[in-house]
């Protein structure tokens, strides 16, 4: 398994000052029943970085920020466990992504091969009627590979390996984030919710989207699939 | 040099950095305490969730805290430490992490006090959060209860490396620029922990039914006592201790989406404290089953041995205290006493009355001293290290040994661990003797039956043929009672 690869790649073409959005690749190689929970741990590790509270305008241009809790998980089939933002709005949303995926998985067509993607975005406001634009400013992608194992032995190894792995990539992750690197500006009330979803009661994510794709035996990508997780999709 | 920044952001920033370290401290503790943790998300600022995050603060956590940073902040040279070691109910210890918060001298001037490093703080304690869950500890802290616990120990001072053994791991949590320094965090973790089955610290259940959770006395004299990462919230153990929330000390919640210019200001005053001795008690070691290294002499010496370090005379009298090894910390300890959680100002000035002490923490101690534990090897006395004082000692100490050399011991004087026989659940030793391991190794090989057996089947043929004339007679008799019990089968 690689540890996470680091590349830049440019804004959607037509994105005026060149916007850099930060790529990260995470790999794991698990066992069908713990993808759910290998998906769920790296999201949700990611997330709790990338969540604030709620902000509340007042006048003259300050905002206070709401409280994020957070709380344990432990995983059933992996040696492993995390801490995700306590937001019951936002687990349910990863849930229904990590579902979807894990259910493509073993679709046909695919060998246990495929990857999610994390992405944050900002929306940047166009004319009518034009849509708004969105612009990563990071993107992470964790490749998953689904083996087969013969016994319980074996599945008692992988349950303590891919718990290993799940502790080095949230070193991974940890030291990713206090890079400090680009972090969207904090909005003004008017534009809140072009950097962050506003839809959850309780936290406050920066605005983002998960999508997966499944490669079948051939190597080549048979599906994929967009969710917009976001409330105020703008499809038309 | 900060003689760029203004009073107000130095202010800002002394405080955030205060609150930091009390929080990491709670974040680092907690995580050790065997518990899972869950806190909820309030969409309303509350004004004393410091970084926006909900972190509970353990009063007694606090307390030490405040204690081993005595009215100072992480600086160049002068680090505060987390430390958490593992105890066995026999005494045996042994560090397994150092948490450093440090400060170095690479400044960042342009960075925005009240904005940026406040959310850096806030984005450094989620990392802080996920990477406690990550570390060896942290599953063995998940499983102590009655074959061991986990300790924990703050100090403030230079970093001590030297108790985690050869080739520790180090992983960085995270760094925040500010215009007075560079803060780290860090944690340096020992590994020879991998090559120790977690398995063999499973749980085991109480003996005889009974939950015990007291723990044998173990006075600490050394700089700063160790304590239990076993505190049950919501107990009414009795010991106040000041509480971090004061009224005063409203944490910065508001921001600016123009410069910062209209954050409420709270008042952050800190003099350095004039400290009497620190409590040497309140230890709540970490017992552990299984030979480990050996304690480390400095946790385990007896009252008044450690180097050199007399008590304060004017530590409070009452029993309690009095009892325990009470050692100065390097710093001076602190007069605490059981302040009124209203305790107004940042400083520690409390009075040394012992009113608020003398009773709960006094039989708080008394529970947690008294440890009854149940299988235990029964390690040679040679390898362990013994407390110094007797009296101290559970009474029941004589018992576990004698238990303990009930069971088989493989251990070796100079392991690093000693085998543990485990009694599992379905092995009773009124009925057979022996663990299910054992039972299913003899049984697996049973002795061949012996009318499968040649010389046997020959005799027992000849015998056969023998008595056949004698059977076909007695069945020819009762031939009719045949008959109908077949036609009854029809």
């Amino acid at each position: 398994m690689v540890g996470p690869g680091r590349s830049r790649c440019c804004g959607p073409s037509g994105a005026a000052p060149a916007m850099n959005c930060r790529a990260e690749v995470l790999e794991v190689s698990v066992e069908g029943r713990q993808v759910e929970e290998a998906m769920l741990a790296v999201l949700h590790t990611i997330l709790l970085h990338r969540s604030t509270g709620k902000f509340h305008y007042k006048k003259e241009g300050t905002y206070s920020i709401g409280t994020v809790g957070t709380q344990d998980v432990d995983c059933d089939f992996i040696d492993f466990a995390y801490v995700r933002v306590s937001s019951e709005e936002l687990d349910r949303a990863l849930r229904k992504a990590v579902g979807e995926f894990k259910n493509a998985l073993r679709g046909s067509g695919s060998d246990g091969m495929g990857q999610i993607s994390l992405e944050f975005y900002q929306k940047k406001k166009s004319r009518w009627p034009f849509s708004d634009e969105c612009i990563p400013w990071e993107l992470w992608t964790i490749k998953v590979n689904v083996v087969n194992l013969a016994n319980e032995q074996e599945r008692q190894i992988c349950r303590e390996k891919v718990g290993e792995k799940l502790c080095e990539k949230t070193i991974n992750i940890v030291e990713l984030m206090n890079r400090h690197e680009y972090l969207p500006k904090m909005p003004t009330q008017s534009e809140v919710d072009n950097v962050f979803d506003t839809s959850l009661k309780d936290v406050q994510p920066y605005l983002y989207k998960i999508s997966y794709q499944i490669t079948d035996s051939l190597g080549t990508s048979v599906t994929t699939t967009m969710r917009r997780l976001i409330k105020d999709t703008l499809a038309l | 040099m900060d003689t760029d920044l203004s009073s107000q952001d130095r202010k800002d920033l002394d405080k955030f950095i205060k609150f930091f370290a009390l929080k990491t401290v709670q974040v680092i503790v907690q995580a050790r305490l065997g518990e899972k943790i869950c806190t909820r998300s309030s969409s309303s600022p509350t004004g004393s969730d410091w970084f926006n995050l909900a972190i509970k603060d353990i009063p007694e956590v606090t307390h030490e805290a405040k204690k081993a940073l005595a009215g100072q902040l992480p600086a160049v040279g002068r680090s505060m430490c987390v430390e958490i070691s593992l105890k066995t109910s026999e005494g045996d210890s042994m560090e397994l992490e150092i948490w450093c918060l440090e400060m170095n001298e690479k400044c960042d001037k342009e960075i925005k006090v009240s904005y940026t490093v406040y959310n850096r703080l806030s984005l450094l304690l989620k990392s802080l959060l996920a990477i406690t869950r990550v570390t060896p500890a942290y599953r063995l802290s998940r499983k102590q209860g009655h074959e061991y616990v986990i300790l924990y120990r703050i100090y403030f001072g230079e970093v001590q490396l030297s108790g985690l053994g050869e080739g520790f791991q180090t992983v960085r949590v995270g760094t925040v620029g500010t215009p007075v320094g560079t803060i780290t965090l860090s944690c340096a973790y020992r590994i020879n922990l991998a090559f120790m089955s977690t398995r063999q610290f499973e749980r085991t259940p109480p003996i005889m039914g009974i939950i015990i959770d007291h723990f044998v006395d173990r006075p600490y004299p050394s700089s700063s006592p160790m304590h239990p990462c076993n505190y049950r919230a919501g107990e009414d153990n009795g010991a106040v201790y000041p509480s971090v929330e004061d009224s005063q000390e409203v944490c910065t919640t508001s921001f600016s989406t123009s410069p910062p210019s209209q954050l409420s200001s709270s008042r952050l005053s800190y003099q350095p404290a004039a400290l009497g001795v620190g409590s040497a008690d309140m230890g709540y070691p970490v017992l552990f089953a299984g030979g480990l290294n050996a304690a480390h002499p400095h946790q385990l010496i007896g009252p008044g041995k450690e180097g050199g370090v007399p008590p304060v005379p004017n530590q409070p009298a009452h029993g309690t205290q009095a009892d325990q090894e009470r050692m100065c910390t390097p710093l001076d300890g602190v007069h605490y006493s059981a302040a009124t959680p209203s305790s107004s100002e940042d400083t520690e000035t409390v009075s040394n009355s012992s009113e608020g002490k003398c009773g709960s923490p006094h039989d708080l101690l008394e529970t947690i001293f008294i440890r009854k534990v149940g299988a235990f090897v029964n390690k040679p006395i040679n390898q362990v290290n013994p407390p110094e004082s007797p009296e101290t000692e559970s009474p029941l100490q004589g018992s576990l040994h004698s238990e303990g050399s009930s069971g088989s011991s493989t251990g070796n004087t100079h392991d690093d661990f000693v085998m543990i026989d485990f009694k599992p659940a379905f092995s009773k030793d009124d009925i057979l003797p022996m663990d299910l391991g054992t039972f299913y190794r003899e049984f697996q090989n049973p002795p061949q039956l012996s009318s499968l057996s040649i010389d046997i089947g020959a005799q027992s043929m000849a015998e056969d043929l023998d008595s056949l004339p004698e059977k076909l007679a007695v069945h020819e008799k009762n031939v009719k009672e045949f008959d109908a019990f077949v036609e009854t089968l029809q």
